[in-house]
């Protein structure tokens, strides 16, 4: 059997080692180049526009092609056809854009096709606050299209992150052939900060894992509730079929209830049954908290000051930033839930992830939601006064 | 830690000015440095404003909670951010195109003539250089060293040269008029 | 009626029957039989996509069918080439994808009325005017057959549909001139009576560099003929043989179809115009200089190489001798 998964160091072509002052958007092209992105479908987008933008200047450099599409719909769909051409693909956008992209993260989940969508969040509904920041799409990436899935999402809180997690979103979309999301915001997108690329030899990056079996053999799904099967591309010879319909291990449409189950069962368990290897959180001071932030992306280094002036008080507040928000840490949660008094969740929507944190509280302690209508980043004295209320 | 904030109207190269002074600091001087700009339709011609927090320690708030300093070089900018600077805070104006209230005494103003020392190196479009240059003399929040090292790449090579010359124009006259205050106060 | 040839003798072996079947090389013939109508015209369209492929001598493994949603959506799960069966309205864009990243494929879109031309059309249009590489096959018969026959943007006015029940009041779109307009570089159209002239344009489509659209006229009969009370599939063929007219060359603002009206067929449209990525790679070709390379090496690649060949130039002597002497 093939190694797997197998790590490699990145392609110096699409590696721009050294240090930059560079915003997240831009951050999240160079994250992309350097995990072997060499396709990207776009349309543009505030407050995401800039990853295009750099994306398009980039490729002719590192040999990858870029593509202004007509629409949302149409890149996102360029995408997951580029995937089964071969190649590493992504796409970013925004809160209008995302919603339109929606039906196809379904196609993409149910090809099981490795591939990173970034959204850059601004505020909402509708058209909305197109240049101000908010996390108003963080159950829209868990739910939004029709249908049971699973898929990642990861959350950068500094430009710096946005090239890592871009990164590891690549390599988290080969090993488990799940659309990844970065679900990013237009404050750190639009933030300039110090980033740093390290050497390619220093970036490990996942190869697709291609097949490598005999002809005859060769079925383009495995539903082990693992990893999933081994992948071609058009034009190996293999000849395969993939269709969003309910389909079989060879990917033609089976369409009963028993099939369903045998497809679903495992596009959920394969990463349900990973969720401990997909998951990264931060954390610190948890041992003895008697409070917890629970936060995510910008909100984080905002619930950070309030934590800050909270342990100047003799408070004993923990904190736990959420790196990958999906699939959610509800172990941890559960845990914490069971020792302490309160958990405050800070985030940048009227209340979203606090919901997941309640379900995996399940009563056992205070859950205070720090809510926004988003266009602007928390004042740390809002959280501050969530955890004294919590410490009551 | 420093808060600052360039302002002035659309074309002035203010997000330029934050993002040289930005990565002078983050590169160069070796501390945290985030910067922030107004985006979208508000920031082409009418008053744009770019903030930069400059930290020893990861900055945490990205924006400018009570500003230190502000370089404001239009009427408008001076009119919309004064008040937002702190009591005691540093104001840098282009003295040609802003005339600050009667009574500044709350905050120490610095005027420059920036475009006048821009058209004597050779270009107006210089006066953003002079102006950091005076702001680094000033304020000492970024390194001139930093600074000259953070142009290339942020301002077209052609005119590096010019652009250098402009920034040193602009810190010798805030060297002499920070002795010249400093001697005033003592 | 004229008698009948007699039916071949086929084993009545399921597996046998599979094998023998001369369509057993292009066709999933495990997926048969397969859902269409009797009757319907997309069998004779996937029937002459076969000859065509047959009889131009292409690498099969580097065929790729894109189909999106409905009746003739489900042309790609039954032919045994690399194909995809996408969502409603995105085979057009899903090909674009394919093709951008593996150049090297022979894209074939083929899919219906509904899809490519009212909740695709957007992506139909701009893929003509890239000239995208691709080949799109768009059954049209007048409605949507698998949700039950509604009205689509190329039902012909007065026709009766399901969601038209008193008749459709809205003009229809004419392909031809759509994509013309929009800067399609072949155009064709025939009836699914005509299955030579289809073979025939299906051959010539995909040797086109560019892209290439085919309409084919072609019988609903469960919904469409049934509804307007048209008779069934021969009647369809008799209105096609009786009204369907060559007008190679035709200018594309003539050939609209009114309902039961003259169709115009042929080839409207062949013109050379620089594919969407002949044009990106020449331009930046032209831009970068000429190591630049689709997904290539670099520029940069390329000059460390050509640094390490004039070095090891310089020293050329002296490890000619250590090659020869070691």
């Amino acid at each position: 059997m093939a190694e797997f998964p197998k790590i490699v160091s990145a392609d110096p072509k699409g590696v721009l080692t050294g240090r930059h002052f560079m915003d997240g958007d831009h951050a999240l092209a160079e994250g992309a180049l350097a995990a072997g992105c060499r396709f990207f479908a776009g349309y543009p987008i505030t407050p995401s526009t800039e990853t295009a933008e750099r994306f398009a200047e980039r490729c002719p450099e590192v040999g990858g092609l870029f593509i202004q599409m007509e629409d949302e719909i149409a890149s996102i769909t360029a995408n997951v056809g580029a995937v089964w051409g071969g190649k590493k693909v992504m796409t970013v956008t925004s809160g209008p854009g995302f919603s339109l992209m929606m039906e196809t993260f379904g196609l993409a989940a149910m090809m099981e096709v490795p591939m990173v969508i970034a959204d850059v969040q601004r505020g909402g509904p509708s058209t909305g606050l197109p240049t101000l920041t908010a996390q108003q799409d963080m159950m829209q990436v868990r739910w939004g299209s029709h249908g049971d899935y699973r898929i990642i999402a990861l959350v950068p809180d500094s430009p710096q992150e946005c090239f890592d997690l871009a990164v590891e979103a690549f390599n988290l979309s080969e090993i488990y052939r799940v659309p990844v999301f970065i679900m990013t915001d237009e404050t750190v997108g639009h933030m300039h900060e110090k980033v740093v690329i390290p050497p390619a030899e220093e970036i490990k990056v996942v190869e697709r894992n291609w097949y490598t079996g005999p002809k005859e053999e060769y079925r383009p799904y495995k539903f082990d509730g693992k990893h999933g099967a081994p992948m071609v591309k058009a034009g190996d010879g293999y000849r395969f079929h993939s269709t969003g319909l309910t389909h079989d291990e060879r990917g033609y449409p089976a369409l009963t209830a028993e099939d369903n189950k045998k497809l679903l069962t495992h596009l959920i368990q394969k990463i349900d049954n990973n969720a401990d290897k997909i998951i990264r959180v931060e954390e610190s001071g948890l041992e003895d908290a008697d409070i917890v932030v629970v936060s995510y992306g910008i909100t984080s280094r905002i619930a950070i000051r309030a934590v800050q002036v909270a342990r100047e008080q003799g408070l004993k507040v923990g904190f736990l930033r959420l790196i990958t928000v999906w699939p959610f840490c509800e172990n941890k949660i559960r845990e914490l839930a069971g020792r302490v008094k309160a958990i405050v969740v800070p985030e940048l929507n009227y209340g979203q992830i606090v919901l997941e944190v309640e379900r995996a509280a399940a009563g056992k302690c205070k859950v205070i939601s720090v809510n926004s209508c988003g266009g602007a980043v928390h004042d740390p004295e809002e959280i501050l006064t969530a955890i004294m209320e919590g410490a009551k | 830690m420093w808060e600052i904030k360039f302002s002035g109207f659309g074309g002035q190269g203010i997000v330029r000015c934050a993002l040289i002074t930005g990565k002078a600091v983050a590169l160069y001087d070796d501390k945290y440095a985030t910067m922030t700009q107004s985006f979208g339709p508000e920031a082409r011609g009418g008053a744009c404003q770019s903030q930069l927090i400059i930290s020893g320690s990861r900055v945490l708030y990205p924006y400018c909670t009570s500003a230190g300093v502000l370089v404001a070089l239009s009427q408008e900018a001076y009119d919309t951010y004064e008040p937002g600077l702190a009591d005691g805070g540093i104001l840098i104006i282009e003295e040609e195109l802003v005339k600050p209230k009667a009574n500044s005494s709350r905050v120490k103003l610095y005027p420059i003539g920036a475009t006048r020392i821009a058209e004597a190196v050779g270009n107006r479009l210089f006066a953003n250089l002079v102006v950091l240059g005076f702001f680094s003399a000033i304020t000492g929040a970024a390194s001139a060293d930093a600074m000259k090292k953070a142009l290339p790449g942020l301002v077209p090579d052609r005119f590096l040269k010019a652009n250098l010359q402009a920034f040193d124009k602009g810190f010798e006259h805030g060297l002499a008029t920070a002795s010249q205050t400093n001697g005033a106060a003592q | 009626m004229s008698e009948l040839s007699p039916t071949p003798e086929y084993s009545l072996d399921d597996n046998a029957f599979r094998e023998q079947n001369p369509m057993a090389e292009f066709l999933r013939m495990e997926r048969m039989p397969h859902i269409w109508c009797p009757g319907c015209g997309i069998g004779t369209v996937v029937t002459s996509f076969a000859e065509a492929i047959k009889a131009g001598g292409y690498d099969m493994d580097k065929i790729a069918v894109v189909s999106g949603i409905g009746c003739t959506g489900r042309v790609a799960g039954y032919v045994k080439f690399d194909s995809f069966h996408t969502t409603h309205g995105r085979a057009i864009p899903f090909a674009t994808g394919l093709k951008l990243a593996n150049p090297e494929l022979k894209v074939v879109v083929i899919s219906g009325d509904g899809d490519l031309t009212s909740i695709g059309g957007n992506h139909l249009i701009h893929a003509a005017r890239r000239n995208m590489d691709m080949t799109v096959i768009c059954v049209n018969n007048f409605t949507y057959g698998m949700t039950g026959g509604q009205v689509t943007p190329t039902t012909p006015t007065s026709a009766n549909a399901s969601t038209t029940p008193y008749g459709n009041t809205e003009p229809a779109f004419s392909l031809p001139f759509l994509v013309d307009a929009a800067g399609a570089t072949y155009v064709a159209r025939w009836t699914s009576l005509h299955a030579r002239n289809i073979t025939k344009s299906i051959g010539e489509a995909m040797k086109h560099r560019g892209f290439s659209f085919i309409e084919v006229i072609s019988p609903c009969t469960t919904l469409y003929q049934r509804r307007n009370r048209l008779g069934d599939g021969v009647s369809a063929m008799e209105y096609y043989r009786e009204d369907g007219e060559i007008q190679h060359g035709a200018d594309t603002r003539t050939v609209d179809i009114g309902y039961q009206g003259k169709i115009a067929m042929g080839k409207f449209v062949d013109r050379p115009r620089d594919t969407y990525l002949d044009a990106v790679v020449k331009h930046l070709t032209s831009v970068i200089g000429d190591d630049y390379e689709l997904y290539g090496k670099t520029p940069m690649e390329k000059k460390a190489e050509e640094e390490a060949r004039k070095s090891a130039a310089g020293k050329g002597e002296s490890a000619d001798i250590c090659e020869d002497g070691c």
